[in-house]
């Protein structure tokens, strides 16, 4: 199943990247280009051929983990998405944990106070967050944050300053890590302030979908027999909710993870070019502007391998948690 | 519910848009450029002069003529892929669904951003490509409506009448598959503002000088912060009409389907 799916993102990516474009040869050797150059190349990319051959070699490829050259950079797009990757990940597995350290509790306090004043508030909340485009709150966040109060910086992810004054020896390329593991203080200093307005406004749209959810799925298990039983048997409130509402209605919440997820991996694009953030977002972002298809059609099909695992990862993760479903 | 009264007039001023002509739409004088708000421009003026409040709203009809068209794509296009593969079943309903599974294994936005990339840059393409995204939720929605629905007797009636299968999709299928299909199609529709509204902010949507919100916003950019009304007013406008629209889906979910409402 699994396998169907990742085959049929990359039939998409192969007919987005070789058979849509208009002619990636042209655009590729300019203008100038005679006739006879034109058909060498073409002959060179292999473009002369039947499409399905392409899609075989093309495939081919991928399975050797060749993403082909970016148009624009010249080098492989694997190496060029490598460099990148690991600030992404960062980024968006950061934002994901504080959205679910907020989201969480307050789905839940939410439902269970349903109606209060926090209640109302979280809606309030949610509703906004939903429905306000992820750039812009990256926009409003830089200008009030950033220029007027001036306590964060406005984009990169760590000053050049104290990047060269105290280097950080990297061991799993990931800063928060890293500087902690070797103690490096200054650097995780600035990192983190650096971090800040991104992670929290890529967080604040996971969070709000988690919020939302969360609390329907809360009120959903507070309906049910056995909570109104526990309740009738005289258990004190905090027991109901913590020992049984809670646990079940976590498992939907796993769910939502995967969902977040998905959101954040979109906003992310969104987020690194606003605060320049050097991750696979930024580097797409800017690939889709120049044109270069091979990197666009590579960073597609790695978030969509990423997204579609972690959603296997998700139903496993389901499968064990309710004893009741069992995996097809 | 008063949210929805509030949300109802929202819509209508956003559909009056459109209709609505503005002061100085297009007009830019150079010697007014990067104005600050005041009484003459309202929400100020851009880096060519132009009255950014003018521009906004004609924005709203561009993003009302996207949003509606986009819906009704992907409506149309999953609700008969849904219905056909939840009526029939059997090895057409496995390959229809796997296509469904394929579309939504990688997230709408990014997937718009990769087919919009590909194509010319414009607000066809953009539609195009939002559309595509779209439909497999539709699909889903119906084709599970279509299932329980399908055995239900007065299907079983039809059937035994001889009545011709697409008759029977079409006339006892298709309508009772609309409730849930309109709650997300208003929810959505908001979504479908937002994902355009992104891909003209990475300039695969509208392209310059059409007012198109996400285009504004993008533009508004280089001459952030010190005149940051160009690029943060459209934000608005589209955070607006998004918010609107979300009530709307509310107001009608809570309407259509008591069941879910909490």
């Amino acid at each position: 199943m699994f396998a169907v799916v990742i085959v049929g993102v990359s039939v998409i990516t192969f007919f987005l990247s070789t058979v849509v474009p208009g002619d990636p040869v042209r655009l590729a050797l300019g203008q100038f280009a005679t006739h006879e150059q034109v058909e060498e190349y073409r002959r060179e990319l292999g473009l002369d051929q039947p499409v399905y051959k392409q899609y075989a070699h093309y495939a081919g490829r991928l399975l050797q983990g060749d993403l082909g050259v970016s148009i624009h950079t010249g080098f492989p797009v694997k190496s060029d998405i490598s460099k990148f990757f690991a600030a992404t990940f960062e980024l968006t597995t950061i934002s994901m944990i504080v959205a679910l350290l907020i989201g969480l509790p307050l789905g839940v306090l939410s439902a269970v106070y349903r109606d209060s004043l926090l209640d109302h508030a979280a809606r309030i909340i949610s509703l906004s967050g939903v429905s306000m485009p992820v750039f812009w709150l990256g926009l409003l966040l830089q200008l009030i944050f950033a220029v007027w109060l001036g306590v964060a910086p406005i984009g990169g992810r760590v000053s050049s300053q104290v990047s060269a004054a105290h280097p950080l020896k990297s061991i799993t390329g990931l800063f928060l890590i890293d500087s902690i593991l070797t103690g490096n203080w200054p650097f995780l200093l600035d990192f983190l302030k650096h971090l800040a307005l991104p992670a929290a406004t890529l967080a604040y749209s996971s969070l709000v979908i988690i919020t939302r959810m969360t609390r329907a799925n809360m009120l959903e298990v507070l309906r049910q027999d056995y909570v109104r039983t526990a309740d009738v048997y005289g258990l004190p409130r905090h027991k109901v909710i913590g020992k049984y509402a809670l646990k079940n209605a976590l498992i939907s919440t796993v769910t939502i993870v995967g969902l977040a997820y998905g959101m954040a991996l979109s906003g992310t694009f969104l987020v690194e070019t606003i605060f320049s953030w050097p991750g696979l977002g930024r580097y797409a972002a800017s690939s889709i502007i120049n044109s270069d298809y091979p990197a666009v059609m590579g960073t597609t099909l790695l978030v969509a391998l990423i997204y579609t695992v972690l959603n296997l990862l998700v139903d496993l993760v389901y499968t064990i948690l309710d004893p009741r479903i069992s995996y097809r | 519910m008063a949210g929805a009264i509030i949300v109802i007039v929202l819509a209508i001023l956003a559909l009056i848009g459109p209709i609505l002509v503005p002061t100085r739409e297009q007009s830019f004088s150079l010697s007014d450029r990067l104005k600050a708000p005041s009484a003459d421009h309202l929400l100020g003026t851009d880096d060519m002069g132009r009255d950014i409040l003018s521009r906004v709203i004609l924005g709203a009809g561009i993003s009302m003529r996207v949003g509606i068209t986009v819906v009704v794509a992907s409506v149309l296009i999953g609700v008969i892929v849904g219905a056909i593969s939840g009526y029939y079943g059997g090895w057409l309903d496995e390959v229809l669904m796997r296509i469904v599974d394929i579309f939504l294994a990688v997230p709408s936005l990014v997937l718009a951003m990769a087919i919009a990339g590909a194509l010319e840059p414009s607000i066809e393409n953009a539609m195009l490509a939002i559309s595509l995204v779209w439909w497999p939720w539709y699909a889903r929605i119906v084709r599970a409506q279509t299932l329980s629905i399908k055995r239900e007797e007065f299907v079983a009636a039809a059937q035994s009448l001889g009545v011709p299968v697409p008759v029977i999709i079409w006339r006892h299928i298709i309508p009772n598959c609309v409730a849930p299909v309109i709650v997300q199609a208003s929810l959505d529709f908001g979504y479908t503002v937002l994902t355009a509204a992104s891909l003209g902010f990475l300039g695969l949507g509208a392209q310059p000088p059409k007012p198109e919100w996400g285009l504004m916003i993008s533009q508004g950019r280089s001459y952030f912060p010190t005149s940051w009304w160009v690029a943060t007013v459209p934000g608005l406008a589209i955070f607006l009409t998004v918010m609107g629209f979300n009530l709307l889906g509310d107001g009608l979910r809570d309407v259509l389907d008591p069941k879910l409402k909490e």
